[in-house]
Parts: structure tokens; C-alpha cells; sequence
């Protein structure tokens, strides 16, 4: 007990720069372990409302320099798709669009891969396989977004206008849906989602690989016992029992997605219009900002790029409330 | 005691924060003048500057952030002297915090029109008129009459005309949209000009680099960049017919023979917020423009004033010969005699006389 107090007035002493008592003394050993767990106990509490008050800080910033805009255009700043600078007249529809398009495709084609990934990583891979691929999966996570943006503009894209575009749209005639329909240019919506489910695919495997990793094994020996299939096991025992990890991880995805700017914008067209094809051009709202912040001409056109950036903000904080409640939800069920 | 114990550690926390905080700003480390603003001229004014230290020992330091920005600091008086390739409007002008702001030429530059069309083996000529209209979107095939009728004997594809144009607020976009409204009523009407301005078709590419990769990879692909780009990249660029009816292909003899054209037509009193898309003169390349270092007429600091004027000088008489190195138009001789007369209007140490 009294080296424990002790440690913790050397710390405080550290931490406090207030003279550090006597070491032998006992008197003073009290009185500096009654400074040092207050000290503690304040810091501790100063560091965790640091984040909440940053977090409080920037919304109001954001807010107050999007107000101009938001109080000109009012609703139909969300609604219209008119994004004019010259005219001064800024409705961010089609960004909100495709912020929210494109980070849904990157789910949906990074879901599936990511969790096979991590399933054949923690289930089926060898252990010398393990490590190797584990790494490799993971270090997509550390390369910069602008060499994706660079590798997309000048491998991805002519690929996709000249092989995977016609494919999809003429020799699986999936032309037939708007979604698949008209002239491939390259730089388009699609390519956007694709690029970032490359970028939010080691988020989501590396977490389902732990969360994977830390069903006990009991749950795994109780399903074999009862005669289940190796496939089985997987989908009936362990995956349910890691279902509120893996949708963290692949919300923890989407977080990436949303906000991702420099690689999406060179490869979305950045086109104010809300396309019922993927395969046209589109733009998100990271880009817009990052586009048109440096060069914005006038006050009004600064504060609808801030107003742009609440939005954002607002709906990055809207999907990870939701997430949360899934995980909440998911978690509660079982 | 305690409590006081706690606010000293606080206390002596907060100031050395602080401390940390203002020893990160002083970043101008010992520069005798500090500018801000426009990325296209940044690579010959870094080349004043340093060969202006060498030759008098004067530092000046510049950040590249953009026009607007540029405009943005020199109102806020956080810089000396700004720079941008548009220039200020009236609007910017009464917003500025020093008062009366003087426009300074340095250098021009040109927009040029890309293409990506194999097919087309010499350089495609192009009016002011069609260029509007392909960006209008009312010319969309190559072998439209309108492009095939300036081009005659040259075998133009069935395809499809891609525009690319920059995404992000610029100065070429400026300069191109300008040249647009001044040649097409349509375009006037329309989209008009600006930095940013809403574009009636095309894909948005993010700086030179990004409207060169689209129309690079892109078949059929038309976009606009800067002469020094194109020409430092190799692009191919089409020929614009200019108001002498001429074709011109951009060069820099062909860009500082707009400046001289629109400099014949300047009248003393000019403040030099000047246009010179569509020049006249039989050589004048109709895409061009300058760009101007932004100074104030009352330099409440003397010391700082003079050497920002004598800088200026240097430049306008000496700098300007290493302009076509770094593929940027020299001012024409014609203009530097006025320019030297305008600096005289720059007032030194009147404190407090702004506006």
C-alpha cells in the first residue's frame, strides 16, 4: 500500500512539477498521494471531455460559417442541384448524393471480400499463410489516398472504360438498368466506389479478423460436437457470435469512405448532377470542399463550401449513431 | 494549498502551450517581406526571389495558396503583397483593410486548348466560337461541320467530343472562361466567367494534371491547361483563330504580342485590371492574361514599402529576361516604362491614410 502511494506522489511529482516529497517521510508520502490522485483523477477527466468539447468546438465553427448560407438557401440547399459560383447560387444535392452512393458501392463490393478475407485468415489459412496475407491486406490501409488516386487515374479507370464497363453493360446486358447505362468515360461514379472499397476493405477485415480470432473456442468444439460441417460452424456458430464486431468493423469502413477526398476526387468527374447511371460522373462533398475552398470567390461562396462541410458532418455523425444502435441492437439480441 | 499546488501545474501547462503555439507561427524565419497568392507564377517569382537575395541580401518569402487566398491575406494586411491571376474585383477592392490596391503585371500566361484524337495529324485549328460550343455542349461529334469547315483536308473521326475542364477554383479556368465570354454571346449569357463557374457538360479533372490525365486516357477528350503545362508535358494544342482572323498557335512571342496589342489600346490611367483575351494584333495569341502582384498605394511601413518597390522595379527591368526559361511571356518592352511610372504612385510611410 504505502509503495503504491509512493509511486503515485513520484508521479504526481512528475506530472504536477510540484516539489516531490521526501521519500522516507511518511506524512508527506500521504500528502503527496492525496495531491497525486487528484491531480490524476482532474487530468484524467480534463482529457476526457478534451475530445467531446473538440468535437462541440468544431460543429459550432463549422456552423457559424455555414450559417450565411444556410439561412439564404434554406432547405433547397439540400435539395437543389444548382451549383453555381458566377450566378452565387449553391445547392449541394448532388454531392450529398454522392457522398452517400459512392460509400455505399464501396460497402457493398468491400463487405463481402473483407469477410471472406478474414473468415479464410482465421479459419482456413496455413499459419505460415497467415502472417504474409494478413500483412499485405493490412498495408493497404497505409498507402496514401493520392496514390490510389494516381493508380485509379491511370490503371483503374482505362481498365474499367475500356474491359469492365462494356462488359457489365453489353455482354451481361445489364444496360437494360439505368444503373448500368450509358457512355463509359472512365472517370464516374463507379469507378469512385470501387477505389474506395479497395480503401475501406482492411478496416473492415483486419476488425473481423480479431473479432474472429476471439470467439472462444468452446463455441466453435460445441458446434463440431453436434456433428455441424466445418462451413457450418462458420455460419452458425462463430460469425453470429462475432456479429456486433463485424458490423463495427464494417461501419468503421464506412467512416472512411465517407470522408475520403483526395483519391475519389480524381477519379468521381466531379459533375454537379445526380445521375441515374453509375457509370456517369458525380462528385461527393469532401471533394467539393477541397475542389473549390482555395479559389472560392466571395463570401457566400466560402460559407455554402462550409456549408457543405456541416453537412458532411452532420451526416458522418447521423451514420455512426446508427451504427452504434445496429451494434447496440445486434449485440442485445444475443 | 492543494488547490493552488493544482492551478500552478495547470497554469504552467497553459503557458507553455502557448509558448509552444507562438513559436510554431514565427515561421517567416528573418524575411524581409513575406507575399501570398497565385500557384501559376510561383515558379519564376521563387526565381526572382532567390535571385534577387543573391544580388541585394533582401529575403522574400511566398506562399503559394492560391489567388483568392492571396487576395484574402492582402486584405487582412497578414502579408505585404499578394498576388492572383484574376483580378480583384471592385467588390475585393473596398473590402481591403489598407486601402487603395495597386495591380502589377509581371508576367503572362495562356490558356491552350488539348486534345486527345489520334487521328488528327496537324495541329487542329479551332475559332472562339466553336470552342464555346463544344464546352456549351452544342458541338459534340469531331466531325461536326463547324470543326470540319476550319480544318479543311483534315479527316476527322465520327466520335464523340469528351470535355474535361479543371474542377477545382482556378486562374486558367478564369482566363478560359473570360476568353469564352468575350467571344460567345451564348457562353456570356450562360455559364459566364469565373474561377469556378457551372459547366454545361464534361467530366472535372483537379489541376492541369488532372485535366491532362482525363484527356490523356480519354479518346475523343478535350480540355484546357496552361501554355507552360502543355508545353513542359509535350500536350499537342490546337490553333485559335484570333480578332486579327489569324490561326495562332500559343508561344510565348505569341502571348507577349496580346500584352503588346491590349498595351497600345491602355490609356495612361490605366490601373492595369486589364483583359486581354481576343488582343488585338496579327500575332496575338486570343488566350492570354497576366498576372499581377497586388501591392497597396499606402506602405504605412517605409522600409518594408521601399523594398518592395525597388523589388518591383528589379523585377519589371531586370526579371523579366528569365521569364521565357521557365516558359512564361515576358511583359512587352512597351510596358515596362509605365509600370515604373506607376510604381511612383506607391506612397511610403503615411501612416493612417488608408482610403
Amino acid at each position: 500500500m504505502t509503495e503504491f502511494a509512493a509511486r503515485d506522489a513520484a508521479r504526481a511529482g512528475v506530472a504536477a512539477s510540484a516539489p516531490t516529497p521526501a521519500r522516507p517521510s511518511r506524512s508527506w508520502t500521504e500528502i503527496g498521494s492525496e495531491i497525486g490522485d487528484r491531480v490524476y483523477s482532474w487530468s484524467i477527466v480534463g482529457f476526457a471531455s478534451l475530445v467531446p468539447i473538440l468535437l462541440l468546438t468544431i460543429f459550432v465553427a463549422v456552423g457559424v460559417a455555414a450559417w450565411p448560407a444556410l439561412r439564404t438557401f434554406g432547405f433547397s440547399f439540400v435539395t437543389s442541384s444548382d451549383w453555381d459560383p458566377v450566378a452565387q447560387h449553391f445547392g449541394a444535392a448532388p454531392a450529398i448524393y454522392g457522398t452517400l452512393v459512392s460509400s455505399i458501392l464501396a460497402l457493398i463490393i468491400a463487405t463481402p471480400l473483407a469477410l471472406g478475407v478474414a473468415v479464410f485468415l482465421s479459419e482456413f489459412a496455413p499459419p505460415w499463410l497467415r502472417q504474409p496475407v494478413a500483412f499485405t491486406v493490412d498495408l493497404l490501409a497505409a498507402v496514401p489516398s493520392v496514390i490510389y488516386g494516381v493508380w485509379g487515374m491511370y490503371v483503374l479507370v482505362p481498365v474499367l472504360r475500356t474491359h469492365v464497363m462494356p462488359f457489365l453493360r453489353d455482354t451481361l446486358h445489364l444496360g437494360v438498368l439505368p444503373l448500368f447505362s450509358g457512355v463509359a468515360y472512365g472517370p464516374s461514379m463507379f469507378a469512385a466506389g470501387l477505389i474506395l472499397a479497395i480503401m475501406c476493405l482492411p478496416y473492415i477485415s483486419a476488425v473481423t479478423r480479431e473479432v474472429l480470432a476471439a470467439v472462444p473456442r468452446s463455441q466453435r468444439e460445441a458446434a463440431l460436437a453436434l456433428g455441424a460441417t466445418r462451413w457450418e460452424v462458420i455460419r452458425d456458430a462463430v460469425i453470429p457470435y462475432a456479429r456486433s464486431g463485424i458490423i463495427g468493423g464494417i461501419m468503421l469502413g464506412l467512416g472512411r469512405a465517407l470522408g475520403e477526398t483526395m483519391a475519389v476526387t480524381m477519379l468521381i468527374g466531379n459533375r454537379h448532377e445526380i445521375a441515374a447511371s453509375l457509370f456517369a460522373p458525380g462528385y461527393t462533398m469532401a471533394s467539393l470542399i477541397a475542389n473549390e475552398f482555395s479559389e472560392a470567390t466571395g463570401d457566400l461562396h466560402l460559407s455554402a463550401l462550409m456549408a457543405v462541410g456541416f453537412v458532411l458532418l452532420l451526416v458522418t455523425f447521423l451514420v455512426n449513431a446508427a451504427a452504434r444502435w445496429l451494434v447496440w441492437q445486434t449485440a442485445r439480441e444475443r | 494549498m492543494n488547490t493552488r499546488l493544482r492551478m500552478l501545474a495547470t497554469g504552467g501547462f497553459l503557458l507553455a502551450s502557448v509558448a509552444g503555439l507562438a513559436g510554431a507561427q514565427g515561421t517567416t524565419d528573418g524575411a524581409d517581406l513575406t507575399g501570398a497568392g497565385a500557384t501559376f507564377p510561383y515558379p519564376i517569382y521563387s526565381k526572382w526571389f532567390a535571385d534577387y537575395a543573391a544580388k541585394t541580401g533582401v529575403k522574400i518569402n511566398y506562399q503559394s495558396i492560391g489567388s483568392g487566398g492571396g487576395i484574402r491575406q492582402l486584405s487582412e494586411q497578414t502579408v505585404d503583397f499578394g498576388a492572383s491571376d484574376a483580378p480583384m474585383s471592385d467588390d475585393e477592392m473596398s473590402k481591403a483593410k489598407g486601402g487603395q490596391v495597386l495591380h502589377f503585371p509581371t508576367v503572362l500566361g495562356a490558356v491552350v486548348l488539348t486534345y486527345n484524337v489520334p487521328e488528327i495529324m496537324r495541329p487542329l485549328r479551332l475559332t472562339g466560337e466553336a470552342v464555346a460550343d463544344i464546352f456549351l455542349g452544342q458541338i459534340t461529334k469531331w466531325n461536326d461541320a463547324k470543326i470540319a469547315a476550319l480544318n479543311p483536308g483534315v479527316k476527322l473521326p465520327a466520335s464523340d467530343i469528351i470535355v474535361a475542364h479543371r474542377s477545382d477554383g482556378s486562374g486558367t479556368s478564369y482566363i478560359f472562361t473570360d476568353f469564352l465570354t468575350v467571344v460567345s454571346p451564348a457562353w456570356a449569357s450562360g455559364p459566364g466567367k469565373g474561377k469556378d463557374v457551372k459547366w454545361p457538360v464534361g467530366l472535372g479533372g483537379k489541376g492541369n494534371e488532372g485535366v491532362t490525365g482525363i484527356v490523356k486516357q480519354t479518346p475523343g477528350a478535350i480540355g484546357y491547361v496552361e501554355l507552360a503545362y502543355a508545353k513542359q508535358n509535350k500536350l499537342p494544342y490546337a490553333q485559335v483563330r484570333n480578332a486579327a482572323g489569324q490561326f495562332v498557335a500559343p508561344t510565348i512571342e505569341s502571348v507577349t504580342a496580346a500584352a503588346a496589342g491590349a498595351a497600345k489600346a491602355l490609356p495612361p490611367t490605366t490601373d492595369f485590371r486589364v483583359s486581354i483575351v481576343n488582343a488585338p494584333g496579327k500575332e496575338a495569341y486570343p488566350i492570354s492574361s497576366f498576372t499581377w502582384i497586388l501591392v497597396y498605394a499606402n506602405q504605412s511601413d517605409a522600409t518594408k514599402g521601399k523594398k518592395l518597390v525597388d523589388f518591383l522595379r528589379w523585377a519589371f527591368n531586370s526579371g523579366e529576361a528569365a521569364a521565357s526559361s521557365l516558359d512564361y511571356a515576358p511583359l512587352p518592352a512597351s510596358m515596362v516604362s509605365m509600370l515604373d511610372k506607376r510604381l511612383t504612385q506607391v506612397k511610403l510611410g503615411t501612416v493612417g491614410m488608408a482610403k
